[in-house]
This record gives structure tokens, sequence and C-alpha cells, in this order.
């Protein structure tokens, strides 16, 4: 068996990271995310990698933005408000088609909101954020063991298409600690001819840049991203489902919603209700063919989140609206019991939608 | 177990302070004690002595714990009721310090009545399996920069190497060598092994003393990870 260890969840995105080959990590403190940074801090100058803590979140991630565009594996990490800085030069990253990796351990907005945990940033996470046309890959961990796993596949990713991959996690999964180990780990490397590491007067000079002089050269790149963009939604979709294969209810949650979800699900079928749980993994792209081939055999699908109801729309819009969609919920740093949710799947069980 | 008037424990964030500490807070309550118990952690906002509010106050032990606690407000404050434990000496003390360094600058202000009453235990707890203690090099690392940041120096070591609820009697004996070879660099006595009382109940004669813990629950524990036929306290 492999080594075993007891890691807090943002502990283990910093370690993951780390051992993904990330050696740049860029960052302003702010709870609930801080001890990425601190973990950081703490490696990075025995490896010979760099910790640095910028005067802004605006400074930090266009410190990756430029390490990114120097072909290195770089991060950044923040919580919700500190995200919204971030907005622009996430933007400018997808702009310029380079590699990023970014950590938002939500907290309960809007605002300043509070320090508790929260999914409210799902829309500011799979429908830009930032302006302009573009999409992030967003990786929705439910364990600790999932905070590392997907953040070497976050970083894989990014490079395979030159995207920003964010892990969307929340105070609870960066907070708890549990036992871990990194035997999955597998690192992708990837060529990057683009990178700006110097001709040596040996090639033509790269180019990274977000700004063009022509529009018909930017809609051509427009274009050009969303075929990219296409590829990564038909192949890269991830999801668990939980007991859905007799199932007449779906349950659909992410993250720490669906811990408490599974545990209301167990729950329901000890009472006779066939309820199942399918669980999207990445947020975008969101496993549309999961969720549309489920409503051809459920009656009804109950969206749990941490939000006022984000991820159901993506849910009506999966499942075509076939089938009612209904929402349970709790905000602002509260997590709805597995009671709750229980009351919600016998609710739907009698046609309550 | 001898008991001094003030118990302090620190170390690593995520080492099992608070738990150890609301623990041994019980364990001496039921000793007839009088015991009252202080937060002092200002540096995690989360997983806070006051969670455990209902069990102490069952148990008669007085709880002191910054206004803001589990709240909304990140505010690094620790409320003036904290001095009643270094004031107060007919009462057993608990100082439950923030992790690493910076969350030991806070005992700093407490550091100079410690030293002069000087009747007091400090532990450093450690767990090997946590991925910045994971070698004895690097917990003395830790053990000292917190010895640097309060002015004060540990008096003993409490071995808490577990793996959350994958915690076996071979997890506590796989980390002998490691809490010996520690006790070794530092200079410092082990004090107590802790470990959750259904696993306590696993280990040899040999292994001593231990303080088995009762643990708070989760309740977005998984089904799979919820403790089977877990014993009350006492």
């Amino acid at each position: 068996m492999a080594e075993r260890v007891l890691m807090k969840g943002n502990e283990a995105i910093a370690e993951a990271a780390i051992r993904a080959g990330c050696r740049h990590y860029f960052g302003y403190p702010i709870t609930p995310q801080t001890e990425i940074a601190a973990y950081m801090a703490k490696k990075m100058p025995k490896i010979g990698g760099v910790f640095l803590q910028a005067e802004s979140e605006i400074a930090s991630i266009n410190m990756v933005y430029g390490a990114a565009a120097a072909g290195m594996r770089v991060m950044t990490s923040s919580s919700s408000p500190g995200i919204s800085l971030k907005a622009e030069g996430l933007s400018y990253i997808a702009g310029s088609d380079v590699p990023a990796f970014v950590v938002n351990v939500q907290r309960g907005g809007p605002g300043l909101g509070g320090i508790q945990p929260s999914q409210s940033d799902y829309f500011q996470a799979t429908k830009g954020g930032g302006h302009g046309d573009y999409k992030m890959i967003v990786l929705a961990p439910a364990s600790v063991q999932e905070m590392a796993s997907l953040t070497i596949k976050g970083f894989n990713l990014a490079d395979k298409y030159r995207m920003t991959a964010m892990i969307l996690a929340d105070g609870t999964i960066g907070q708890m600690m549990e036992p871990i180990s990194f035997e999955d780990a597998e690192i992708e490397a990837y060529e990057k001819p683009w990178a700006l590491t110097g001709t040596n007067c040996e090639r033509k000079h790269n180019i990274v840049n977000s700004l063009y002089l022509q529009p018909d050269e930017l809609e051509k790149k427009n274009f050009e991203r969303y075929e990219r963009y296409k590829i990564v939604e038909e192949t890269e979709a991830m999801w668990e489902e939980y007991m859905m294969e007799d199932a007449e209810l779906c349950v659909v949650a992410f993250g720490i919603a669906s811990r408490v979800a599974k545990n209301a699900v167990a729950a329901a079928r000890a009472e006779g209700i066939k309820v199942g749980l399918i669980r999207p993994i990445t947020l975008w792209p969101f496993p549309t063919k999961a969720l549309n081939a489920a409503a051809d055999k459920v009656k009804g699908f109950i969206s749990v989140e941490l939000s006022m109801g984000q991820m159901i729309e993506d849910v009506r819009l999966a499942t075509q609206c076939k089938r009612p969609v209904t929402l349970c919920n709790r905000c602002g740093g509260m997590i709805p019991s597995p009671d709750e949710v229980l009351e919600s799947i016998r609710k739907a069980q009698k046609g309550e939608f | 177990m001898e008991h001094k008037r003030l118990t302090l424990f620190a170390g690593h964030y995520g080492s099992g302070k608070t738990n150890i500490a609301v623990n041994y807070a019980l364990h001496l309550a039921k000793e007839g004690k009088q015991v009252c118990i202080a937060d002092l952690d200002i540096v995690n906002p989360y997983f806070r002595t006051a969670d455990s509010a209902k069990d102490l106050e069952k148990a008669g032990v007085t709880l002191i714990s910054p206004q803001f606690a589990n709240s909304n407000v990140d505010l690094p404050a620790l409320p003036a009721e904290s001095y009643r434990l270094v004031q107060d000496k007919s009462i057993y003390g608990i100082m439950d310090i923030g992790g690493d360094d910076r969350g030991a600058y806070a005992l700093g202000r407490f550091t100079p009545a410690i030293l002069r009453e000087g009747n007091y235990r400090m532990a450093f707890v450690a767990n090997c399996y946590r991925p910045l203690t994971r070698t004895p090099e690097d917990a003395l690392e830790i053990l000292q920069e917190i010895e640097s940041a309060c002015g004060l120096k540990f008096t003993c070591l409490v071995n808490n190497s577990n793996l959350g609820p994958e915690t076996t009697p071979e997890t506590l004996l796989d980390s002998l060598s490691y809490i010996e070879k520690l006790s070794e660099l530092s200079g410092l006595p082990l004090w107590l092994h802790t470990v959750d009382c259904a696993v306590a109940q696993g280990l040899p004669e040999t292994v001593k003393p231990v303080l088995p813990l009762r643990l708070q629950e989760k309740y977005f524990a998984l089904p799979s990870q919820k403790p089977q036929n877990r014993p009350l306290w006492g």
C-alpha cells in the first residue's frame, strides 16, 4: 500500500502541485485557503522553487500570466473575493492561450461575505467571470484525496489545452483533514513550442499577447479557441454515479454538498425510495450526456447546492427541461444537513417539485 | 498522572492540539479538579475549542473562547478573560495554542507570568503522518520556531500520530521510533501517547501512558467513514 499521510485539503493541493512540477507560486493570503500559501512558503525554498507573496491578488495573477508565458507550471490560489480581483488576469491568460492553474476555496458572498464554506462562485467559474468569450476547465473535488488527484489532473489538462484549470473547492474541503496517498500521480509532459524561452538567435521569436489589431484576426482566434473548447467538452467531462442503476429520482450535487447528499441518498434508500446521485467532478465541461441520459429514466432532479441555485440552470439545460428540477440549498456559509436533503427527496418522491 | 497547574498544548497546525486539550480538560475534571480551558488560537478560525462547548459545560469545565470563534469574523483577538489562567492560581488552566510559530506569538504576552509562577507543562503535539512534520528533523524545526515565537521552552512531547478514521493500533506502533528520535533530538521526554479511544483498546500494555481521545464527529463524513461502536467518554 502506498504511503498514507494525514492532510488538510489545502495542503493536499499544495503538495500535489509540487509533485505535478509546479515550482512557481504567486499569491495573496485570504481565509480559508491560507494553508496553500503557508505550505508553499515552507516547501518551495527547500526544492529550489519560488514562493512569492505579491502585493495584491491582481499582481499575483499577472505574475502567473508571466511565468505561464515562459512555459512554467505555475499556480495561484485565493478565495471568492480574491478570485474576483483576479478575473481580469484570467481573461488575459485565456486570450493569450497560456496554461495556468488556479484554486478557489470558496467562502460566502457576495461582497466581503464571510469565511464559512460556500459554492456560490459556480457561475463565476463556469460562465467566465472575466470579460470576453472564454472558458476555464473547472474541477470540483469532494474529498481531500481528490484535492490532490484533481490538482495533478488540472496541471495536465491546462498544459494539454493551453487553458486555465481551476479547482473550485469550498472552505470545508479546504480545511478538513483526511488520510490520502499520492500513488496515482501521473504527470504528463507537453511540449511548449510557443513559450517565451529565449531564441538564442536560432528561431523566430514567440509572442504571447491577447491584443489583436485587426478584428477579423481576433474573430479567427476566437473561433479557433472554441474549436479547442469543443474537444474539451466532448472528451474531458468527469462525473460519479451513485445508486443510479434503478433510480427514479436523481440528486445532483458537487463538492461538499455531494457528501451530505450521499448520506441522504443512503438514508432514503433505507426508506425504500429509489434515488441516486450524479456528482459532477468537472463543472466545465458539465457532464451533460450523463444528465440527459438520466432524464430519460428518472421522474425528476434535485439540485443540492451551497448557493441560491446556480448549477440548477446547467441541470435544466443538460436535461433539456424534460423533467422537473427542484433546489435544496443553504447559503451564506451554512451547509444543509442530510435530513434537509432527505426531506427534499421525500417531497420529490410524492411528486412535489 | 501528575498534573501541573498550567498545561499548554502547541504544535504544527492540524496536529490535534484542540482535541487533546479538550480531552485533557475532561480528564482533569473527572479527577475532581476545577478546570479552565482557554482557546488561544488566533490563526485558524475553524475547528475551535468552542465546538466542544456542550461537553465541557456538562463536565463543569470553564471555557474561555475568542468572541468571534466560529463566526464570519476572521479577527485575531484574544478575550480579556484569558488572563484568568495565569492570575487565578486556584484553578487548573489549559491553554490551546494556535498552529506553528505564528499562533504561538499570542502566547508571548503570558510568558513572563507563566515563568514567574514556574508551575507549567508545555507539550509539543506531534503527528508523524502530517506532511510537514513527517520526519523528526522537520518536527524539531517547527518545535524550535514555536519556542522562539513565544519565549517559552517546551517541557515534553505528546505523540498524537494518527491517520484520522484510518487509524489502527499499528498506526501508533509504527510511530514509536519517530517519537523516540524526536525525544532524542529535542532532549524532551515523552509525556503521553494520544489516540482515539476505540483504537486505544487494541494497544499493547507496553505502550504507555495513553490518553484515549473522544473525537468530535463530522456530519459530512462519508457513510464508510462513520466510526463504528464508538464508546462514549468515561
